[in-house]
């Protein structure tokens, strides 16, 4: 849908700091998360998990946890289904481990129990026999041919033969002639860097309540990203209908990206087929760091060219991804945004996926844009920093905009990336002076942003008030954006609206709150819905009126006589034409069902000073700004707090957060003490500038916001802290002993 | 397992529960008293979620085991509002978004009302470490600061 051309339309609702319609009860504790509800007659869940990285299962004997007191019932893989589909197939035995384990933490068996502490007894009882295999954990030894194979005959066949059997996955993107590139360089810079795996780092750990009968019919409540997604899980898993399933969406407790799998949730409603109670499963956090998605670890080869006055030439990307024991194609995302701020005529980009015995990666925030984004803006610096040339012009010099041949094949449309450099560069933080020991990095951004399936009902109230109903669950304030768009088209005051989040079987179907989709793609389908409702009032009126349907028009939220030739009609509100719907033929309602495109990309530009200690090697964060260009920012507080918050995580993954695996090929830091997330005394403020370029896909040009603020952090630290050590880092995290390192050499 | 019985006050109502002497102040406020406003996010003292004052100071509830809390004086976030009237920690956390999922919020709450019913007038830094024990993953913590500070403000001039 295009982007309605009323020039310099004037928003009433769109763009104001409005009350969120969750808020009180998520202020007073009254909002129910994952974890808690439960049921009268509920058992307790709890699951095994491999204390090995790589291990054939030999046998599992469950009689002793089963013999135990209130123990009700104790599965194993084989009472889940073996679906055909890959995808489905992988997440069944990533519930529940059928012949081998992948990684330390892989899930084996599970029971439910009349409590917390007789389960945790349980488990403890069942007897599995291992036979321990070799293991690989880091991309770049899982590629060489001799490497322990982790599955077998996953490879895709871009693949090219004689490459070992973990490789899985093989890109390329580009355009243009890159010797021809190379040769017209006057500086070429050519590095190799590594980044560990992260993870998503959610408060609230995978929670649900699951009860399933004997006649297939199940319902399941719990956090997660999209209830259509476990609903489909689960059925393929369970060997259950779709239609039997009623999945819920708890309040959720973050997210980013990290629930859009299914981990509990199908031990959970086979447990409760089993038992015949409800089965309330919740992770702890070590479950959470061992066995759910932490993103990708990375091994990249970058090599860019640029003449003395700060024109690319030519580039080159190699990206090794490992994102643990199962195929995925996060590899081919981080080729697609490596290079994509840049307007460039030769440029490429290939990309290597290797499975290693660690978990199953899922999407953190802008899934494989990060890291590459990392590597190549790090060169960028560093070709900066060599020929003597301002970084951010240098940026404007090669900057993507309007009818760019972008690295990963489109051609750009409207894009923010020269208006958001324009911004940093005019900022005085870019111009604030710098003590000793003190640096400052920048980086751009990019993400692509996601449309996708969608389905909208609204709803026309006898009193005259809206009902919104959604299908996706609201990580970040999104129920207050949709109310706003609703109230924005249908000219109503904002609080006669109210969003809710529907169950599996009360809307279609609806992709995953993924891709920075909901405000965009939501948006758009209720502003449809709006418009059909619109339109059906229009229509009540004629009829009342007595004159054509095309002789109404709505404005400020009342239907009135389209021109002189209707006729005198004084105005009928909402409300007025709400009151009466059941004379004029019935509820009145609006629909709307889409696979939306058009999202827009969304770039951003961040700039970072720290200081760096030369005798320890810790780093400061001194001074934070974040660009970004929204489209239209709907609601403002929301989309600032989207630009901190990944902003945030960007920096716990450039200086403290990875996965570290020792030799025995177990996660070491399994714990909040150990994988360190920032904290409030680790930060300074993170100030904000929004830019507002519109989208031409969406009508009031909305921008998906929540993805492209992870991807700038790392390299705006990273650029930051190397000017401030006077060495140039390609390592992350830049924990404080490795700094240290680096810095004497 | 025996249950003992204990008995408490919690947000200044008396409260008697049965409990396991090996189960947590969490454990005991969500299981066995539907206190759910509590949440637990580890388990073990590193996230904040479970923030609760007991006498007077703030601690993690996932810390302190049951039985402990025998003849205590317990406040959590379900007694931070009155009635209708929110605090203007809550009231002002709403107003200047200082959250987005909200489930690091309780604790948060918790935490800051402490801070400042000892300190009026902190510094944004004596906020900061104050907070660094409550872990939050969505709002990089900006906004949270702000608002306390701007609640403190509020009640100094009350
Ligand atoms: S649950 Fe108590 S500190 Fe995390
Ligand atoms: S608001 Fe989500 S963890 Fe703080």
């Amino acid at each position: 849908m295009a982007f309605d051309a009323q020039a310099e339309r004037k928003f009433n609702i769109v763009g104001t700091r409005v009350a969120r319609p969750d808020g009180i009860d998520k202020v007073t504790g009254k909002a129910a998360y994952g974890a808690d509800i439960s049921a009268p007659g509920m058992l307790h869940g709890r699951i095994l998990r491999s204390p090995h990285a790589h291990a054939r299962i030999v046998s599992i004997d469950t009689s002793a946890a089963e013999a135990l007191a209130g123990v009700k019932a104790v599965v194993t893989g084989a009472d889940l289904a073996q679906p055909e589909d890959e995808g489905f197939a992988d997440v069944a035995i990533n519930c529940l481990a059928r012949d081998k384990v992948l990684y330390d933490g892989h899930a084996v068996a599970a029971v439910a129990a009349k409590s917390k502490s007789i389960a945790k007894q349980a488990i403890r009882l069942i007897k599995v026999d291992y036979e321990i295999l070799p293991h690989v954990t880091d991309v770049d030894a899982a590629m060489k041919p001799d490497a322990p194979v982790i599955q077998e005959g996953r490879a895709l066949e871009t693949v090219p033969a004689g490459m070992s059997q973990n490789v899985t996955t093989h890109c390329q993107f580009g355009h243009g002639d890159l010797d021809a590139g190379f040769a017209k360089a006057d500086k070429i810079v050519e590095r190799s860097f590594k980044t560990a795996a992260t993870h998503q780092g959610y408060i609230e750990p995978q929670a649900c309540m699951a009860s399933l009968g004997s006649d297939g019919r199940g319902e399941v409540w719990c956090c997660t990203q999209g209830q259509y997604m476990v609903r489909a899980n689960c059925a393929a898993v369970l060997g259950v209908e779709e239609s039997q399933l009623r999945i819920t969406s708890s309040e959720i407790g973050g997210g980013f990206g990290g629930k859009t799998s299914t981990f509990i949730e199908p031990v959970a409603l086979a447990l409760s087929r089993k038992s015949g109670k409800p089965v309330k499963v919740v992770m702890t956090r070590d479950e959470v760091l061992k066995a759910t998605g932490p993103t990708i670890s990375s091994s990249m080869d970058i090599k860019i060219g640029m003449t003395k006055d700060g024109r690319i030439t030519a580039a080159r990307g190699e990206l090794r991804y490992s994102g643990g024991a199962y195929p995925n194609a996060t590899v081919d995302m981080g080729a697609q945004a490596a290079f994509a701020a840049y307007d460039l005529e030769a440029v490429e980009t290939v990309g290597w996926n290797a499975m290693t015995n660690r978990p199953k990666e899922i999407p953190y925030r802008a899934p494989g844009a990060p890291t590459s984004i990392y590597a190549v803006e790090s060169v960028v610096d560093e070709l900066c920093q060599e020929l003597g040339l301002d970084p951010l012009d240098v940026r404007l010099m090669n900057a993507a905009r309007k009818g760019t041949l972008s690295s990963y094949g489109p051609t750009f449309n409207d894009i923010g990336l020269v208006a958001t450099l324009e911004a940093a560069k005019a900022h005085p933080h870019y111009a604030a002076p710098l003590g000793p020991n003190q640096g400052r990095g920048l980086s751009c951004g990019f993400w692509f942003n996601f449309g996708g399936n969608t389905c909208v009902s609204l709803n026309i109230n006898d009193d005259g008030t809206v009902g919104v109903v959604e299908g996706n669950p609201d990580i970040g304030g999104s129920r207050a954006s949709i109310s706003m768009m609703a109230a924005e088209e249908l000219g109503v005051p904002y609080d006669k609206v109210r969003t809710v989040i529907a169950d599996t079987s009360s809307l279609g179907f609806n992709d995953i709150t993924d891709g920075s989709r909901v405000t965009f793609a939501v948006g758009l389908a209720t502003i449809e819905a709006a418009r059909a409702a619109i339109n059906e009032m229009c229509r009540r009126v004629a009829k009342i009126w007595d004159i054509d349907a095309d002789a109404v028009i709505w404005e400020d939220g009342c239907a009135k006589p389209a021109g002189p030739n209707a006729g005198i009609h004084p105005p009928m509100t909402l409300a007025e034409i709400a009151a009466i719907a059941g004379n004029t033929g019935g509820p009145i309602a609006g629909h709307h069902e889409v696979n939306a495109d058009g999202a827009g990309v969304s770039f951003g530009v961040h700039l970072c000073d720290t200081e760096v200690d030369p005798e320890t090697g810790a780093t400061k964060i001194l001074r934070y700004t974040v660009f970004q260009d929204a489209g239209k920012a709907v609601h403002p507080d929301y989309v600032e707090g989207q630009m901190q918050g990944g902003a945030v995580q960007g920096i716990g993954w450039a200086l403290n957060e990875e996965y570290i695996y020792g030799t025995d090929g177990r996660l070491q830091n399994a714990g909040f003490l150990d994988y360190r997330v920032p904290v409030a005394s680790d930060l300074p403020d993170i100030e904000t500038v929004i830019l507002e370029i519109p989208n031409p896909g969406h009508p009031y040009g909305v921008r998906g916001v929540g993805e492209t603020p992870i991807v700038p952090p790392l390299a705006a630290v990273s650029n930051a802290v190397s000017r401030a050590a006077g060495v140039r880092m390609t390592e992350l995290p830049m924990s404080p002993p490795r700094l240290l390192k680096a810095m004497t050499g | 397992m025996k249950t003992i019985p204990v008995e408490t006050t919690i947000n200044g109502d008396s409260a008697e529960f049965l409990c396991h002497a090996d189960e947590s102040l969490l454990d005991v406020l969500r299981d066995r008293l539907g206190m759910t406003g509590s949440k637990e996010g580890c388990g073990t003292g590193d996230c904040g979620a479970c923030s609760v004052m007991l006498n007077g100071r703030v601690m993690c509830s996932c810390l302190v085991l049951g039985v402990e809390t025998q003849g205590a004086e317990i406040e959590t976030i379900e007694g931070m509002a009155k009635g209708e009237e929110l605090h203007p920690l809550q009231r002002v956390f709403l107003e200047e978004a200082a959250l987005q999922c909200g489930v690091c919020t309780p604790g948060i709450l918790v935490a800051a009302k402490a801070l400042l019913e000892k300190n009026p007038d902190p510094t944004d830094t004596e906020v900061r470490y104050w907070l660094a024990g409550n872990l939050c993953r969505c709002t990089g913590y900006d906004k949270i600061i702000k608002a306390v500070q701007t609640a403190a403000a509020e009640m100094r001039s009350a």
